[in-house]
């Protein structure tokens, strides 16, 4: 049984409104910060908590706080990272939707620790939560936990909710502070870095929501205290939305480090499979590599794999995966891998930003090539052509999303090679979009591990 | 100041100064050093912030710098990246990164009607220069490329949108020389295009950069539009007192002519005195302008094929020719 920091309440009636959050130990982490604690304390309480960002990279929060420039005059910014649009990943919606003071609460004890004045939500375009935040906002600021002199602390904040347009690229956070400027959201190039010239030119760090609200229990509890959950680097709990042909899909507030086998299979969790068997996993949203059912249980070494950022990536990419920002699906066995590719293929083509040549070109010729491929009109030298243009991609780019499109490509290659062969040997047979309901493909023992 | 060795020839540059930067230094100071310069399809030495999207000038960083030794983990934008002490670049000397750069000339064409017997920019083309040297013989793409219907912004710019590379050199023109922009980058992915909000005019007295700062043939010249091959016209050095601009230019002839006028480029193809649209557009007669001489073209141009320098000289030495306008003879003989 996980602890639950985040989702502690979350079934509490009338935790959506500031009473019944107050009620419920609300805004106690803002008390304390700026009654007892200088910004500093509340940094080392982060740092201590070894807690990671995340949105999908992982970077040690703490650092990358402290890494914040601190010139005179200059004011300083978090910005909030609630443009979750990675395909698979919904965790933080959930949050927002359903405790939507626990991001103010920890936006304020964050920005108090940044000598922030000022923060932004950039919350995606679809997100219907949006109208609720503002509300929210305005019931915080009517009780006094935002405005002037919080708690006569002499700490003032302001909390800003910007709606994005829904573009997928706006998550990157220098194209979210772009659009944020009112920009085409198109991603800067790097250095500088945001934690020099970010936001309007200012120092800015960029949060997901998730890392943002374990501020709160980290600030209560204190960091070591966050930092006894989990294992080595991966401290804490994580949430994860768990989708795909799993039992019980939903969003999850686990230990990391508890076992992969427990995750899928316990019906704490995801509660295993219906009827049919496993055939593949992407742990952690659609960019991450996918890997088969017995890698994601065993590593190639033979040690069951554990849920945290190390074990995950256990093998490189030959054999492992990312922990990525915690949207976890699953296949069974009558899902086509081709037909999955392809159609996340298909969404990076259509959200990239056009902005630098091997993606805005690459990402649309491999979404051409496996829509041909899934369609029966695939040709032999398909799958060499579709390696070598994933290869191409990954890594010249300006930002994360050529790799984000190559990866999963690549991955379904490595693993499922004989799944893209049987495309080209029996076009007739894979013309029909439901190819493996009836008759599931049996792989060759060849690629099981490869 | 930063030592910086690329592809084994080394350079002390100033502080500040990017790869690039530093490879067209050493390009400069030994002409047989100019293979140590990656090709740049979208910076812009007179363009801020230009520069990072077309990959092309990809290079690979194998010592970070003296303090840091670790090499970079991806290839980097040579133009969007500072030197540091001791840093060790490789171009053309590292076999993974020419086949990258390779990938991104492939990237480039795929999309590229590849036009040229039709295509005004033909002879003085970047791309064309980049797929020459750093590209494939045949491409692998077999899919209907994606076009646009060409559309006129304003009475003197054409837009090829299908030919773009999407470099955004004509967008910063836009947005630092010309004031007003009414110009920029609308949809995403592969189906951006660069346009003017509704189809509205470019309307400013600088608005003719566009045309001399895209590599391709995107944005051309429509008093010059299908006149001549560039290849059959003789560049020559001219001025005039202009109030808006510097007023140095190149003429394109045709006989005595006025075919074009662009911007003086230089050996990298920049345009480095941005001139006036009077200048460029309407100062089409030969009486308008003071003639300095032959323009050299410092690149493997198709344009020097043509001899025209030689030519001009030959027929100084000997009678003066007619079609040679007298300035020009006069200026020359005087300098002899």
């Amino acid at each position: 049984m996980s602890r639950k920091l985040l989702f502690e309440h979350i079934a509490t009636p009338g935790i959506r409104g500031l009473e019944g959050y107050r009620a419920n130990g609300g805004y106690r982490s803002v008390e304390k910060a700026l009654r007892t604690m200088s910004p500093e304390a509340v940094l080392e309480e982060v740092k201590k908590s070894g807690l990671r960002g995340r949105g999908g990279a992982g970077f040690p929060t703490g650092l990358k706080w402290s890494f914040l420039a601190k010139p005179e005059g200059v004011p300083r910014y978090l910005v909030v990272n609630a443009d979750e649009s990675e395909p698979g990943t919904f965790k933080d919606r959930y949050l927002m939707e359903r405790i939507p003071h626990m991001l103010i609460e920890g936006m304020i004890t964050s920005s108090f620790a940044m000598g922030a004045h000022t923060s932004y939500i950039y919350i995606r375009g679809e997100y219907f939560c949006r109208p609720d935040h503002r509300t929210s906002d305005a019931e915080a600021r009517a009780a006094g936990w935002l405005g002037k002199n919080i708690l006569g602390s002499g700490f003032d904040h302001e909390i800003h909710v910007q709606v994005g347009a829904g573009a997928y690229i706006c998550g990157e956070e220098t194209a979210l502070l772009e659009s944020l400027e009112g920009k085409r959201g198109n991603p800067r190039i790097k250095p500088p870095f945001p934690a020099v010239m970010g936001l309007y030119n200012c120092p800015t760090v960029v949060n997901n929501v998730e890392t943002i609200a374990a501020v709160v229990p980290i600030v209560n509890d204190g960091g070591e205290e966050y930092a006894k959950i989990g294992i080595g680097k991966s401290a804490g709990t994580k949430l994860i939305s768990a989708g795909g042909n799993v039992k019980r899909p939903g969003v999850y507030e686990i230990d990391l480090g508890i076992t992969c086998d427990e995750f899928i299979n316990s019906d704490e969790y995801c509660g295993g499979v219906e009827g049919r068997a496993f055939k593949a996993v992407v742990p952690g949203g659609s960019s991450v590599p996918i890997i088969p059912y017995e890698l994601f249980l065993k590593t190639a070494t033979g040690e069951s794999r554990l849920m945290t950022y190390e074990s995950l990536a256990d093998g490189g990419f030959a054999t492992g995966t990312m922990m990525g920002s915690g949207g976890f699906y699953a296949y069974n066995d009558a899902q086509c891998i081709v037909r999955s590719t392809w159609n996340h293929a298909r969404f990076y083509s259509h959200e990239s930003c056009g902005q630098c040549s091997p993606c805005r070109e690459g990402t649309g010729w491999m979404e051409k090539i496996l829509h041909r491929l899934e369609h029966g009109e695939g040709r032999s030298e398909d799958i060499d052509l579709l390696w070598d243009v994933q290869r191409k991609i990954e890594g010249n780019t300006i930002c994360p999303l050529g790799d984000a499109a190559a990866w999963p490509v690549a991955s379904a290659i490595r693993h499922f090679r004989d799944e893209f062969e049987y495309h080209i040997r029996f076009p007739q047979k894979v013309k029909d979009p439901k190819h493996f309901e009836k008759e599931p493909f049996a792989r060759n023992p060849k690629f099981a591990t490869a | 100041m930063p030592k910086v060795t690329i592809d084994g020839v080394m350079i002390e540059v100033p502080e500040g100064t990017t790869i690039l930067q530093a490879a067209r230094m050493i390009g400069e100071r030994n002409k047989a050093d100019r293979h140590v310069v990656p090709p740049a399809m979208c910076y812009y030495t007179n363009l801020k912030t230009s520069g990072g999207y077309c990959r092309s000038c990809l290079v690979k960083v194998s010592k970070g710098s003296d303090r840091d030794p670790r090499p970079m983990p991806k290839p980097v934008a040579s133009c969007r990246t500072n030197v540091m002490d001791g840093m060790e670049v490789q171009n053309t000397t590292s076999p993974e990164l020419l086949d990258a750069r390779k990938g991104v000339v492939e990237f480039l064409l795929i999309n590229h009607p590849l036009d040229c017997p039709i295509c005004d920019q033909a002879g003085e083309c970047h791309l064309q220069d980049l797929s020459y040297e750093n590209g494939t013989e045949a491409s692998r793409y077999e899919f209907e490329r994606r076009t646009f219907v060409p559309i006129d912004i304003g009475d003197t710019i054409k837009l090829h949108m299908t030919r773009c590379i999407l470099c955004y050199r004509c967008v910063k023109v836009a947005d630092q020389i010309t004031d007003g922009r009414v110009h920029g980058v609308i949809n995403r992915g592969d189906v951006s295009e660069i346009s003017t909000y509704i189809q509205n005019a470019v309307d400013n007295d600088f608005s003719g950069n566009m045309i001399d700062v895209c590599p391709v043939g995107a944005l051309t010249d429509r008093t010059f539009r299908f006149a001549s091959r560039v290849w059959f016209t003789k560049p020559e050095d001219a001025h005039r007192s202009c109030e808006r601009c510097s007023g140095r230019v190149v003429l394109w002839l045709k006989g005595n002519e006025v075919l074009r006028v662009t911007g003086r480029k230089d050996q990298w193809g920049e345009v480095k005195e941005f001139i006036c649209n009077t200048c460029r557009f309407e100062k089409k007669d030969l009486a308008d302008w003071k003639v300095e001489g032959p323009r050299h073209i410092d690149r493997h141009s198709v344009i020097g094929q043509g001899h025209y320098e030689l030519e001009t000289k030959q027929q100084l030495l000997k009678a003066p020719a007619p079609n040679v306008p007298e300035l020009v003879r006069n200026k020359e003989l005087k300098e002899r």
